[in-house]
């Protein structure tokens, strides 16, 4: 039986067992705390900064996701500078990361108030599709860089370390090593990186190309470099970006 | 290895080495090359710099080397050491200042069987050099100070994470490993008491954020530097889940000097908080840059004037900058504060690692905060959303400044990013990245909005906002510029004025800085 830790949660004071992460003790009482990066089923990596919170006597905003709960303290998750700051890491992500396939982010931008052309001269982040393999393709234009797909492919689940990061500071990407198509890989295929991808970033092809225009029947037909020429013959009225 | 059974024998050899080694007279009593200390200057950390040669380890001994280790291991149990380093107020010289004392409590406390030592020789801030002489100069220092901690907290394998880019650090290093590993001062049964210890070097690959502690350690394992969130600290879950004392490679140089000397020896300098000795490698405007140690509690103004010699060509002082590339710049209202961990603090900026840039009056603080962003965007890892968009959003406003492009609410915006970056990253890189930014818009505000509103730049330097021009009576028409200006902006006849073209002028400064007579002017108006 683990002990039991007493906290007050936006003036409730609650008891939760020891180990138990704020957002998880915010939770049970019925607080829901936004997350982006957050999986139930990955590792908690406090990286996207959207579930800080405000805990007395610390000097910093503390992520929630990752946070163990500790006696007496006093967590406050909708104060003025957690609001604001959640505010702008949303203005920050959509000032430079296509975000139209994230409905969770977009409801969140509505209910921050948060001004989408806060930074209108901000660099965006500029990739075209990576349509390397039959299965997948990968959008990073959408990606948010929330560590899931990695950590799918890693400890988390799969084993496989297919992908993961290159580059630094605004520069860095999910990757492959040497950048190599992903059939040149270690992946297996497995799909789990795009069941956890939050963003449309990492979708199957056939879903892809659907979107694209093209009729079930038209994409059982084509091989992939038939579909290659047509593209560039047909100009589609909305082309989901460039093939390779 | 000498076949030693006793501690008492490793006595006899040491005091054998020191009979037989000849004492030498420090490198800079002999040339002119190296600067012998200042009055205000003590050598603590550097005691050995320019005094042993490096690479034998029987001039260190000479020099009381290993002796403070012999004394652990003999007369002192593990609490004592811990004891004597808190009573010393030994507090880290990484930059956060905490008490290493503590830390070491806290590792030795944590459960485990396997613990280990962690040297952070990734000194990454642009012009610094501070451990980069104590891992050159006297690595047998550094040796000893992470033998005794590891004693202290009872840990058994160490590493030394030393950047790439010290190639000479990393090779005298590994000498005064092998060496101290050939007298069984390293390795199984150190000086025969039955305590094992190793060390071993690790490269890192040239990451700046890899000097903080979980990046660090992240890259020894193998991945890549990335800070992950604390707790836990690495005293509890360090370096492959084990707990690790992670100090500075200053924090471990100053160890044997207090187990020699005593803890209220080492109290005796310094603050009443900040103990000790500090090394810091002057840099920028100043007479004599270089590397310094002064007791801690020195004001700024001894150390620019008394220490650095004063600005170079008489020029007015402007700001300095501590702490590396995440300190805060600060101006001359400021100089009589005292060098400790919380008055700088209070003041805006950081101890950091020792970094220290003087700034003279030709310099734009809008730029240089520009500067520091590039600097600080380009290192951030890009984990966490605040750092990673945060500074580079800064930067672009930054820019857009220097450009001449700033807009009313520019200051408000870096105001408002600073605080948001500040208390939301993931990591020191990020809570600290605003400093530069934060204390020149406190400390310098009027040249921010001169930048903005009157599109001119006080100090003269952010090229989109200066115009070159030749004063015609001043100008004796020797060509000097017009040979020099790469674009031929400039015309004239010989020994007739000349005159710049300002459609042609990209604005490199060279004529400015080659004109013998002063005929040119940098105007921003």
């Amino acid at each position: 039986m683990k002990k039991e830790i007493q906290l007050t949660i936006d003036g409730n004071t609650i008891q939760v067992p020891e180990g138990t992460t704020i957002l998880k003790a915010a939770e049970s009482i019925g607080i829901k705390i936004p997350t982006i990066c957050y999986h139930d089923y990955c590792t908690a990596n406090a990286l996207c900064r959207i579930c800080v919170v405000e805990i007395e006597g610390s000097r910093t905003l503390i992520p929630s996701c990752v946070a163990k709960v500790s006696s007496d303290m006093q967590v406050k998750t909708k104060s003025e500078r957690v609001i604001k700051s959640r505010k702008t890491i949303l203005e920050m992500l959509v000032s430079s990361i296509d975000l139209s396939e994230s409905p969770e982010i977009l409801n969140m931008i509505d209910e921050y108030e948060a001004n989408p052309s806060r930074f209108p001269d901000a660099e965006r982040r500029e990739h075209a599709v990576i349509d390397d393999n039959p299965m997948f393709i990968r959008d990073y234009e959408k990606c948010i860089l929330c560590w899931r797909c990695v950590q799918v492919c890693a400890e988390d689940a799969q084993y496989t370390f297919a992908i993961n990061f290159s580059g630094r500071g605004y520069e860095t990407q999910i990757n492959t090593f040497y950048e190599k198509p992903l059939p040149e890989t270690s992946c297996v295929f497995c799909g789990q990186c795009i069941g956890v991808c939050p963003t449309g970033a990492l979708k199957p092809k056939r879903e892809w190309l659907l979107q694209d225009g093209y009729q079930p029947e038209e994409i059982m037909l084509l091989t992939r470099t038939q579909r290659k020429k047509k593209t560039k013959s047909s100009a589609r009225p909305s082309s989901g970006g460039s093939h390779e | 290895m000498p076949n030693f059974n006793h501690p008492d024998m490793y006595q006899a050899l040491f005091s054998d080495i020191k009979t037989n080694t000849p004492i030498k007279s420090p490198v800079y009593e002999k040339s002119g090359e190296i600067a012998a200390p200042t009055p205000k200057e003590i050598r603590v950390v550097l005691r050995n710099y320019g005094k042993i040669d490096p690479e034998n380890i029987n001039e260190y001994i000479s020099q009381d080397g290993y002796q403070a280790l012999l004394t652990c291991l003999t007369s002192y149990s593990p609490e004592q050491v811990i004891q004597v380093i808190t009573d010393s107020g030994l507090r880290g010289r990484g930059g956060a200042g905490f008490p290493a004392g503590k830390k070491w409590q806290f590792t030795k406390n944590s459960p485990g069987e396997i613990k280990f030592v962690v040297c952070n020789a990734d000194e990454g801030d642009p012009g610094a050099f501070m451990n980069r002489r104590v891992l050159e100069d006297d690595p047998h220092a550094v040796i000893e100070g992470m033998v005794i901690a590891a004693y202290a907290i009872g840990a058994t394998q160490g590493y030394v994470y030393c950047r790439a880019e010290y190639p000479q650090a990393v090779r005298r290093m590994n000498i005064a490993l092998k060496q101290a590993r050939e007298l069984g001062l390293l390795g199984k049964n150190i000086m025969a008491t039955g305590f094992d210890f190793d060390i071993e070097v690790r490269m890192g690959a040239g990451a700046f954020v890899c000097g903080e502690e979980t990046a660090l350690m992240a890259s020894i394992e193998g991945h890549r530097g990335e800070p992950r969130p604390r707790p836990p600290f690495p005293a509890v879950s360090g370096l492959w889940g084990k707990p690790t004392n992670i100090n500075n490679v200053e924090t471990f140089a100053n160890v044997p000097q207090i187990i020699l000397k005593g803890a209220e020896w080492f109290a005796s300098m310094g603050t009443e908080k900040s103990k000790g000795t500090k090394t810091f490698a002057l840099a920028g405007d100043v007479n004599h840059t270089g590397l310094i140690e002064v007791p801690l509690g020195i004001s700024l103004r001894e150390i620019v004037y008394d220490v650095g010699g004063g600005i170079k060509n008489n020029k007015g002082f402007k700001a300095v900058q501590t702490g590396g590339p995440m300190g805060g710049c600060l101006p001359e209202d400021y100089l009589d504060t005292p060098v400790d961990y919380e008055a700088l603090a209070a003041a805006g900026s950081i101890m950091g690692s020792g970094g220290m840039i003087v700034m003279d009056e030709d310099t734009c603080m809008v730029d240089i905060a520009r500067f520091f962003m590039d600097f600080i965007q380009d290192e951030s890892c890009g984990k966490c959303t605040p750092c990673r968009v945060g500074t580079h959003s800064m930067l672009e406003i930054l820019t857009r400044i220097c450009e001449g492009k700033g807009k009313d609410g520019d200051i408000e915006e870096l105001e408002h990013l600073s605080k948001v970056t500040r208390i939301n990253s993931l990591c020191g890189l990020g809570q600290g990245a605003p400093n530069p930014v934060e204390s020149t818009l406190k400390h310098f505000r009027e040249e921010y909005e001169a930048h903005i509103y009157e599109k001119r730049c006080p100090a003269k330097v952010c090229r989109d906002l200066v115009q070159f021009s030749i004063i015609e009576d001043d100008c004796t028409g020797c060509m000097v510029c017009a040979r020099n200006c790469p674009v031929e902006a400039i015309e004239g006849e010989k020994k007739q004025p000349h005159s710049i073209d300002p459609e042609v002028c990209i604005k490199c400064g060279i004529c400015y800085n080659v004109c013998l007579f002063e005929a040119v002017v940098r105007q921003s108006e």
